[in-house]
């Protein structure tokens, strides 16, 4: 253990030792990219890179901004940033500051498309040996965009140090993209196909089939024709599990929208046409519960999400209740004149949140810890998205044992099947009606706090999911919980397996027209209720 | 036969209607062409189109009416084959402009220009003929209601369902309309029309005459429906309204029926579609929109389900107060329309000539309601079935 630590001691006095001649040798070159115009500037350029110093960074990106100033004064190169009327000149190489210019007393080092493309190489070039790893990463990573050839050398010196395994193995691929557009021996190039079927994205892809077809070798052609197969054959694999997960992805959102109306419309028998506006009020609940925690306590920001699940609940879940004991109730047993008058009602609270909040979209944040994304295989999963499915999931659980397991579940489930009986058995029916009506209401409300992070929280939210919804209970079948679940997953999954033939607005005009042609098929939907429940 | 067809319908109700448009149809145009402007009698260019429009939403609650009203089948896609005509007559419109588009391609619209489109393609050949497109106006909406309705009745699919999947069929309707590669304008629609028939679309006398025409239109379609509703079909229908099953055991196939009101409606939703358009000068899949069918049934709340005259008043009358309080209090009308959506269905479920109804059975010496109330739905039964 000492003496490994004594080893790394001694490598880090070598490498500041040899940096700091490095630095010395740099500064002669940077003084000569101030002159000899665009070719000068070219040549020190590649001496720089050459030099493979990453010291030389902040100079060739401050060229690359265009803040690489001389100093007429006296020919220095410095970096220039505009402070008020002059500029702040500091040193390329040291970063110390050199006071202040007028715009009159400096030149800007000027730069032009050729070069450019030389800049991003270097810099990738130079970012090789950086020692943090995610920049060694990112400039793998540019390196195989580019396949500079002039990079190779910089890729081999930087391959032999680097101990990271991931990095690596993107070094080496980039190495193969470069080995591969540069041409190379036959052992080489069969290799670098290896390394690149190894990768097996679409970037990779795209690189073997252009050898493929190619002037390369016989053997390298049919060893990348090869390749492509495998690749393609990986891509349309992970192609296939990542709609797969979108559609599981928008299947979850469709049953949040949904899981609401299968409480109200089917279990209740009430064309609620003013659900999404109960989803929508979830959305603004979230976006007050949020505003008022920055406000108040700043440091609970990202718990807001969680504290507006109960208060969107009980907001969406009391409205509904209101609905219930003023509209709703007066026309339990006529449908069509329910479903007008709820319609109405949505035009009310939609027409009361643009007055309230404005017609425009509302900023609602996503906490840090459902932000951001991870790799799975080939697949990219989103944590936003990943929750969402989650809480989707959660949800449905949750109601379902509400309802199977709960003294409320059990008056709910009494009452819908058969209403007399439940009063004469002591059910306060009309408390329940309401109840019923609120717990659906309420649950539209958790959709809107799991909305408001993938959607623009605007008076307009609930209407893009009304007909969705509808369409997911009216597939799976009325009143019955399992057939909303399968129902949003299948129709989810069908939407996004067709959006790549048929493009999005296609593909969702073919789901509908399959609802359409399904109910038909099956008027009571996927699962249909049986026995006396039907003709109720 | 016709003749008598159509005088059967004509009870004390129809007279008054059919008067009623007769005047609007001498004295508008009187008023507007002939009484010169400073007048306080003159009527302006722009009211006239206003009124027409009004009309044509007359029109599309007229066909309505007949369907939810008479048949029980509550229709949440009715705007889809009002928009269906509407975009037939808006081809023919379109062709008309010939060379003086932006583009001044003589065969292509603009927006195909722009597209890059090099010939029209197939379901725009011949709209360059008024008559080709008025059987258009008729058929496209027609085929689809037929279609539609051919497989929903016989596979028995009633009430709320119905309703849920014909807004889904609108729906569809929207979104296919709104992609530019289906060849209809896209977003923006149609519009700059020049001419209709050889006539200036922005001419008084053509927009005159386009409002004659939609009196026209309406009062045969009134004609019809009342026609319809007098004779033993209409007995049928009605049943057929109030409990489906029981007409269907007595020997009835109910499924013909519904059919054929629901594809007659659809007809005259499109004629109402057709005449909107060169009125207000433009069609776009907005006309589409789920909204704007609901916004249709509650016209024919307001007015009365099921009373034919009530949807009409119905129609006018919503839209003269979405006119006048869209320009006065914007933020109002939709609580306003939210409003009423609830107000009439909580209480006043036959609508304004119900009230109207009610409010004569109550004096002694009227001779009741009877007449006028014979037709009007018995909302319970007509609906317990949807469920």
């Amino acid at each position: 253990m000492r003496r490994a630590l004594r080893w790394l001691m001694a490598a880090c006095v070598a490498i500041a030792t040899t940096s700091a001649a490095l630095a010395a040798d740099l500064r002669p070159l940077v003084q000569t990219m101030g002159s000899g115009g665009y070719s000068g500037t070219e040549k020190a350029l590649n001496q720089l890179s050459d030099a493979g110093d990453p010291a030389a960074v902040p100079v060739i990106e401050a060229l690359q901004a265009g803040d690489l100033y001389v100093r007429k004064a006296d020919g220095l190169v410095v970096i220039a940033r505009k402070v008020g009327a002059g500029y702040a000149l500091t040193d390329p190489l040291s970063g110390a500051a050199l006071g202040e210019a007028a715009a009159g007393a400096i030149d800007r080092i000027k730069v032009n498309n050729a070069m450019r493309r030389a800049i991003s190489a270097a810099l990738g070039a130079l970012t090789l040996m950086s020692p943090d790893p995610a920049v060694r990463r990112s400039a793998a990573d540019a390196v195989f965009k580019s396949r500079d050839a002039n990079a190779l050398d910089a890729l081999n010196t930087a391959l032999a140090k680097e101990k990271d395994e991931r990095i690596r193995r993107a070094m080496e691929q980039a190495r193969a993209a470069v080995i591969l557009t540069a041409g190379a021996s036959d052992a080489d190039t069969q290799a670098a196909v290896a390394t690149l079927a190894g990768r097996g994205d679409r970037d990779a892809l795209a690189l073997l089939s252009m050898i493929a077809a190619s002037g390369a070798s016989d053997t390298a052609k049919t060893a990348a024709a090869a390749a492509v197969a495998t690749v393609e054959q990986k891509l349309m694999f992970w192609g296939a599990l990542q709609n797969l997960w979108y559609g599981l992805s928008l299947g979850s959102v469709l049953l949040l929208a949904a899981i609401g109306l299968a409480v109200t419309f089917g279990v209740m028998g009430v064309i609620n046409m003013a659900h999404g506006e109960m989803v929508m009020i979830g959305a603004y609940t979230t976006f007050l519960v949020q505003q008022g925690l920055r406000t108040y306590a700043p440091g609970l920001t990202d718990l807001s999400v969680l504290l507006a699940l109960p208060a969107a609940f009980l907001v969406s879940g009391g409205v509904g209740v209101i609905i219930e004991r003023s509209v709703i109730r007066w026309l339990y047993g006529r449908p069509l004149e329910t479903l007008l008058a709820t319609w109405g009602l949505s035009l009310v609270l939609q027409q009361a949140v643009r007055s309230l909040f404005g017609p425009t979209n509302r900023e609602v944040s996503a906490p840090s810890w459902m932000s951001g994304a991870f790799e799975l295989g080939g697949l990219t999963i989103t944590y936003g998205r990943l929750w969402i499915v989650v809480f989707a999931f959660a949800v449905f659980a949750a109601l379902l044992v509400a309802l199977k397991r709960t003294w409320f579940g059990l008056s709910i489930r009494a009452v819908t099947q058969n209403r007399p009986m439940a009063n004469a058995m002591g059910i306060r029916t009309a408390r329940v009606d309401a109840l019923t009506f609120g717990l659906g209401s309420g649950i539209a409300g958790l959709a809107g706090v799991a909305l408001s992070q993938i959607d623009n929280v605007s008076p307009n939210l609930g209407q893009s999911y009304i007909i969705d919804s509808f369409m997911v209970v009216v597939f799976g079948g009325v009143g019955n919980l399992w057939g909303t679940l399968v129902g949003a997953l299948a129709l989810g999954s069908l939407n996004k397996f067709l959006e790549p033939y048929a493009g999005a607005v296609l593909g969702k005009i073919l789901v509908l027209i399959f609802i359409i042609l399904f109910i038909q098929r099956r008027p009571r939907g996927l699962f249909a209720l049986k026995g006396r429940a039907v003709e109720a | 036969m016709l003749t008598r067809f159509f005088l059967m319908g004509l009870d004390r109700k129809a007279g008054l209607v059919l008067t009623v448009l007769a005047l609007l149809a001498v004295l508008v145009p009187v008023m507007t062409l002939i009484v010169p402007e400073g007048s306080p009698w003159h009527v302006s260019i722009f009211t006239v189109s206003l009124l027409g429009k009004y009309l044509c939403f007359a029109l599309l609650a007229l066909a309505l009416d007949l369907v939810w009203g008479y048949v029980g089948i509550l229709s949440l896609g009715h705007a889809a084959f009002f928009a269906l005509g509407g975009y037939a007559m808006g081809m023919y419109l379109m062709r008309q402009i010939g060379p003086r588009g932006v583009y001044g391609n003589p065969i292509l619209p603009d927006f195909m220009v722009f597209l890059n489109w090099k010939e029209l393609p197939w379901y725009w050949l011949g709209f360059d003929h008024f008559w080709f497109a008025a059987i258009m106006v008729l058929v496209v909406p027609g085929a689809l209601a037929f279609a539609f309705g051919w497989f929903a009745f016989r596979s028995r699919v009633t009430g709320v369902y119905l309703s849920i999947i014909t807004q889904a069929l609108t729906f569809a309707l929207l979104l296919a309309f709104f992609r530019n590669d289906m060849g209809f304008g896209g977003n923006n629609g149609l519009t700059d029309f020049k001419e209709i028939l050889g006539y200036d679309i922005q001419a008084p006398g053509t927009r005159v005459g386009l409002f004659l025409a939609t009196i026209a239109a309406l009062a045969l379609s009134y004609m019809i429906a009342s026609g319809i509703i007098a004779s033993k079909l209409g007995k049928v229908l009605v049943a057929v309204r109030d409990t489906e099953s029981r007409v269907r055991f007595l020997g009835y196939n109910t499924e013909s029926y519904k059919l054929f009101a629901w594809t007659l409606s659809a007809c005259m939703a499109g004629v109402a579609g057709a005449l909107y358009v060169p009125q207000v000068g433009i069609i776009n899949p907005s006309e589409f929109a789920p909204a704007s069918s609901i916004e249709a049934v509650i016209w024919v709340a307001v007015g009365g389900r099921g009373t034919l005259a009530g949807a009409i008043l119905g129609a006018v009358l919503v839209n003269f107060g979405k006119s006048y309080f869209t320009g006065a209090l914007p933020e109002f009308w939709l609580f306003a329309l939210g409003g009423l959506f609830v107000l009439v269905t909580l209480f006043l479920p036959k609508g304004l000539l119900g009230l109207w109804a009610q409010l004569t059975a109550r004096l002694p010496n009227a001779k009741g309601p009877n007449a006028k109330g014979k037709n009007a739905p018995n909302g319970n039964t007509a609906d317990q079935k949807g469920m």
